[in-house]
């Protein structure tokens, strides 16, 4: 077992391995079917947008892959090991690798910033010492700007300054592998800009792959390598962003239409 | 038709609950114990609710041993006054009032904390960041409001002795040496124990309604805020009916 947060630059793998592949999944609750036969597999080193209107069960998808919620069927591989039907340390081993951004950044309102970036770590990385969490902490703050913020109340802070902190708690851990719930929705187009930016000058510095949904198409140009549309639930479209803004059909088109107005 | 359907959803609710505390007990006292957010829990709810139980355990034996003076005088047993309101405040009231008390501070506080928790997701980033929220949240909150609430009935039990004390004195003069040997010689460990006993269900209680409600708030400050009203409600109804069957338990066992 490791001890230590690993850097993927210590064992550089194949670039083109999959590290999450999700085969026919289906997940419902109650006579709401969110999923249906939903497969999609993201490569190493890549950034999959998922594309949907709300209410299509994007953020139940990303939760299934981190394990908040079980799919009824179908199976999901996180780093070549199965997910579904884990055991509470087994989940917890696996979670170690994998960051969460919650679409409502589910910062801790009764802690400090500081105490919120040094949850997971104490909690994942039970044997770190002080100063080598301080220290990660104030990298974490810097690189989304905010090392002035550290001994601040969430309810100080405004939702921009939110959406950093809880980026910078996904990423203190260094996951090889990021789940972005609309990382941008709710700010203001230059915050946004400034956050999609800070998004990809991570993922290059920690090469990291991911899954970004996202609604602000804007972001999705930036960021994805490979776009796919969550429709009825099933991947109805996957392709470059070039390929389905271009595309016939009208129920791809619809989704690249806000950027004409 | 209602009225049926009412009775499916308090049924219904109950095994939840019921549900809820078995997973305390087959889940939440397994290790690793989160000692550190036990403590601050204990602080918190112990420690933070003793001004506003103290001061109602005050006015309590205060107001007690006014209302009963008039009575005992009709009787001319005036100077067993103390030797009533001690039984009345020791064996039911200090443990009955201290266990509301506690009810409306705490269950509705944690009702309103996890509720908010839950519908900001921030139960589910604990569980993200690899703490099993059963143990962190409920688990600690349920040891501290069962360990919390027989200390605060015990403290603010003396307190109201003590108020009964200065309510003795309004009309006449007592010593409160013998005043206190009065009541405890009356006093006897079969009176005393199975009232702090109980009061270790009381607290459960109010540990179990408030976390089960608050996990199971739905979105919304108004969802929040019927998470905290509804926990209150419950558990003092909750506290009433533990209160009855313990005092038939301890009667069966033969402690009265
Ligand atoms: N825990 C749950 N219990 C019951 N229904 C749920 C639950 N979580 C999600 N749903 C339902 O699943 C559907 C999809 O929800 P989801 O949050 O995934 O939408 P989304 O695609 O993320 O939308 P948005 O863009 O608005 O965030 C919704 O109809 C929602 O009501
Ligand atoms: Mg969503």
């Amino acid at each position: 077992m490791e001890t230590k947060p690993k850097t993927n630059e210590e064992n550089e793998p194949a670039k083109s391995e999959s590290v999450i592949v999700m085969k026919n999944l289906y997940k419902a609750f109650g006579d709401n079917q969110i999923l249906e036969d939903f497969s999609l597999s993201v490569q190493r080193e890549e950034s999959v947008v998922v594309l949907g209107k709300s209410g299509a069960g994007k953020s139940v998808l990303i939760k299934c892959i981190i394990g908040l919620l079980t799919p009824d069927k179908g199976s999901i591989e996180v780093l070549g090991k199965e997910v579904t039907g884990l055991d509470e340390d087994g989940l917890a081993e696996a979670r170690k690798k994998i960051g969460f951004l919650f679409q409502a950044n589910a910062i801790y309102d009764s802690m400090t910033v500081r105490e919120n970036l040094e949850f997971p770590l104490r909690r994942h990385w039970t044997d770190l010492d002080e100063p080598k969490v301080l220290k990660m902490v104030e990298e974490a703050l810097e690189n989304v700007g905010l090392a002035h913020t550290m001994d601040m109340m969430p309810a100080e802070l405004s939702g921009g300054m939110l959406k950093r902190v809880a980026l910078a708690r996904t990423l203190i851990l260094k996951p090889e592998i990021i789940l972005y719930d609309e990382p941008t929705t709710g700010l203001d187009p230059i915050t946004s800009k400034e956050i999609d930016q800070l998004i990809l000058t991570l993922q290059k510095k920690l090469k990291t792959s991911s899954i970004v949904i996202s609604h602000d198409m804007s972001c999705v140009k930036t960021i994805a390598d490979r776009v796919v549309i969550l429709l009825d639930g099933k991947c109805y479209a996957d392709g470059t962003y070039e390929e389905l803004e271009s595309s016939e059909d009208p129920k791809i088109n619809q989704f690249f239409q806000s950027l004409l107005v | 038709m209602s009225v049926i359907s009412s009775v499916r959803d308090f049924l219904d609710e109950t095994g939840q609950i019921s549900r809820f505390a078995g997973r305390f007990f087959s889940h939440g006292l397994k290790p690793k114990f989160e000692i550190k957010e036990l403590l601050a829990q204990c602080y918190v709810i112990g420690y933070k609710s003793f001004p506003l139980v103290g001061l109602t355990g005050f006015i309590m034996g205060l107001v007690l041993t006014m209302q009963l003076r008039p009575s005992l005088v009709t009787y001319g047993v005036q100077s067993e006054l103390p030797v009533m309101v001690g039984i009345a405040i020791v064996r039911e009231i200090g443990p009955i009032i201290t266990a509301l008390i506690f009810a409306g501070k705490i269950a509705s506080s944690i009702g309103a904390e996890l509720g908010s928790m839950k519908v900001t997701e921030q139960i589910d980033s604990m569980e993200v960041s690899g703490t099993n929220p059963f143990k962190y949240l409920v688990a600690t909150r349920v040891i501290a409001t069962s360990l919390m609430l027989p200390l605060l009935t015990l403290l603010a039990d003396a307190i109201a002795l003590f108020g009964a004390y200065i309510g003795v004195n309004i009309k006449s003069v007592t010593n409160i040496k013998f005043f206190f040997i009065q009541v405890f010689e009356s006093l006897s460990y079969s009176d005393i124990i199975p009232a702090v006993i109980k009061t270790v269900f009381f607290g459960f209680a109010v540990g179990i309604i408030g976390c089960y409600k608050g996990f199971n708030s739905t979105k919304g400050t108004q969802g929040v805020g019927r998470s905290a009203n509804s926990a209150v409600v419950l558990s003092s109804v909750l506290i009433f009916v533990l209160d009855l069957l313990t005092v038939q338990l301890t009667n069966l066992l033969g402690f009265n």
